[in-house]
């Protein structure tokens, strides 16, 4: 191996003839060669982009003009200005808001019916691996499946008047008072297996003694959830719903796929207001400026996550 | 009023979890169920009125359109092709890494670490404009190579989290007994670590695979033309073109997730051997 002839390995005759310096910093440079090449990519593929980002949002025509000029904050005022914008932040926070609490809510009803004991563990096994089914579908195919669904003409609706709940066609993803419902709908089936299997790790790893010692103290049911399987849980709760939120108010395929922001930017979230901006409208500077306020939220939130891991 | 209790305490519990579960099923299972069975149906049939799951007439006619139009297989073997070879270089990359973490302590160990977690949260949005400037610049615009590069940054970090915690499931003796016989550090990655690692490995590749063969946004923008595109490109240029053609497009869906279906159910059974090797004592 070339290896050899660049000092790298270590045999003690070697270690003899070169003495004890040269010994230390081969030492020291080993570990840096086995993190070289994921440092130069993340160095090439985040640093050099993040800088990138952050001086194109400080310029005025950036990518299209040759001599792009700095002009300070102004694409920052451009799209504060504009209420599409806060529209698109608003809509953001009630899509990702509602998706973390039903995810989490679907999720640990899913790990708390899979834990227990009254099934037979091969019907529990063989549904695991049934609820996790949506997470495994790409946002696009999440997307067709819920338009075909959820079509004017579609099954849905078939249903619901069938029993009389509507009355009309309901045009779930084209009308502006349902599209963001729906779209928010149709993440909550993909998302939430992520919390089932989470949770339900979580649920085996809790000792069976407290429950004993809680029943024995005469606790019942309920009380043993609210007091003994919540706080047990809370420290993965409170990482998944973190990942979560920074994820989801990142979704860009599954509004694509569905309404594309619209109708009339009824469903325009974030990542799809910026998408426009950049590759509909060629205003890079300003969809710069618009990443770069995706990015502080979500570095907001990834602090509390590391400081949330690292306290765990 | 004893039977009446145990009624209680033990039937009724035992109906709801039952209940709960169907419900369960009904909720994850319906849609996909739907989407399967519309690939049979002839596209006549897909908004028949009542609306039936299964199809009157069972027709392969969507799925031989599609392996009959080598544009569509084309996205296919695109998606193959990036996927596997991201997969590939991320396990190549992150093994080495991962290595590196486990094994040694080294000045900017802690803050490298941190950059990596934060890596898998930073919006991929964010990254795309500075990426598209960035490939028309290298020229590689259009290319397999621009997706490969740019889709390392969301394999990586998890590949590189999940192969430091297997890695550091291994009991180092293991690779300081290769030491100790006057092996170097790679002879030990590479006859010892990377042997014993495999389950690892596979959890690894698959959930690399997986990111991959699901990737939207850059995909969109960092291709143009459509013997470049991959499937879940595809899918929205079928859905562009062919508004109406729902069994074609459901097959094309059922094909595009095929892949993954199937890994998932053999990297379950790998995650298991992961945790039965995590114990080992050679």
């Amino acid at each position: 191996m070339s290896l050899a002839n660049e000092g790298l390995i270590v045999t003690p005759t070697k270690v003899r003839k070169r003495g004890m310096i040269s010994y230390k910093t081969r030492k020291r440079l080993i570990p840096l060669f086995y993190v070289a090449p994921a440092t130069f990519l993340f160095c090439l593929l985040m640093l050099f982009p993040m800088i990138t980002v952050l001086r194109y949002s400080l310029m005025d025509g950036a990518i299209m003009k040759k001599d792009a000029a700095f002009v300070g904050l102004r694409n920052y005022v451009t799209i504060f200005a504009d209420p599409v914008f806060w529209q698109s932040v608003g809509q953001t926070l009630y899509f990702t808001v509602m998706s973390v609490i039903f995810h989490l809510l679907i999720g640990l009803a899913f790990a708390l019916l899979l834990n227990t004991q009254r099934v037979h563990p091969v019907i529990r096994s063989i549904l695991r691996v049934l609820y996790i089914l949506p997470w495994l579908f790409t946002a696009v195919i999440i997307a067709i499946i819920w338009r075909l669904l959820l079509d004017p003409n579609g099954v849905v609706n078939s249903i619901l008047m069938a029993l009389h709940i509507v009355n009309f066609k309901v045009e779930w993803f084209s009308s502006t008072k349902t599209a963001l419902h729906a779209l928010t709908f149709a993440n909550i089936w993909a998302g939430y297996p992520l919390y089932m299997v989470s949770l339900l790790a979580g649920l085996q790893g809790i000792p069976k003694d407290l429950y004993e010692a809680a029943g024995i103290d005469g606790a019942n049911e309920f009380q043993k959830f609210r007091y003994i399987t919540i706080p047990q849980l809370m420290p993965i709760i409170i990482s998944i719903a973190l990942l979560d939120f920074i994820w989801t108010m990142q979704v860009f395929p599954l509004v694509w796929m569905t309404t594309g922001g619209g109708p009339i930017h009824a469903t325009e979230v974030l990542s799809t207001y910026t998408y426009k901006l950049a590759f509909s409208s060629y205003e890079f500077s300003q969809a710069s400026a618009s990443a770069i306020f995706i990015l502080i939220i979500s570095m907001g939130a990834t602090y509390f996550y590391i400081k949330h891991q690292k306290a765990r | 009023m004893a039977k009446r209790s145990s009624f209680k305490n033990t039937v009724l519990p035992t109906v709801l979890t039952y209940l709960g579960l169907a419900a369960g099923l009904v909720f994850a299972g319906f849609p996909i169920l739907w989407m399967f069975f519309t690939s049979l149906k002839s596209n006549t049939e897909i908004f028949a009125l009542p609306p039936r799951l299964l199809p009157d007439h069972f027709t392969n006619v969507a799925y031989l359109s599609i392996f009959n139009d080598p544009v569509k297989v084309r996205f296919f073997l695109n998606s193959y092709l990036v996927a596997g070879v991201v997969t590939l270089l991320t396990l190549l990359v992150a093994v080495l890494t991962a290595y590196g973490f486990s094994r040694y302590s080294f000045r900017f160990k802690n803050t490298l670490n941190v950059f990596i977690i934060s890596t898998q949260t930073v919006p991929p949005i964010t990254l795309l404009i500075p990426y598209f400037g960035m490939v028309v610049a290298f020229g590689i615009f259009n290319t397999y190579f621009a997706l490969i590069l740019t889709y390392m940054v969301f394999t990586l970090p998890y590949a590189i989290l999940l192969m430091t915690g297997y890695l550091n499931t291994l009991p180092r003796e293991l690779d300081e007994a290769v030491l100790v016989d006057g092996g170097s550090s790679w002879t030990a990655l590479w006859r010892v670590v990377i042997p014993l690692s495999v389950p690892g490995i596979v959890a690894t590749a698959v959930y690399t695979f997986l990111l991959a063969w699901n990737e939207f946004l850059f995909a969109l923008t960092l291709t143009k033309s459509t013997d470049m595109r991959t499937v879940p490109i595809g899918i929205e240029l079928l859905m562009g073109q062919h508004a109406f053609e729902w069994n074609e497009m459901m097959a094309m869906s059922v094909l595009g997730s095929l892949p993954l279906l199937i890994l998932y159910l053999i990297a379950q059974r790998y995650f298991l051997a992961g945790l039965a090797a995590g114990s080992v004592k050679i």
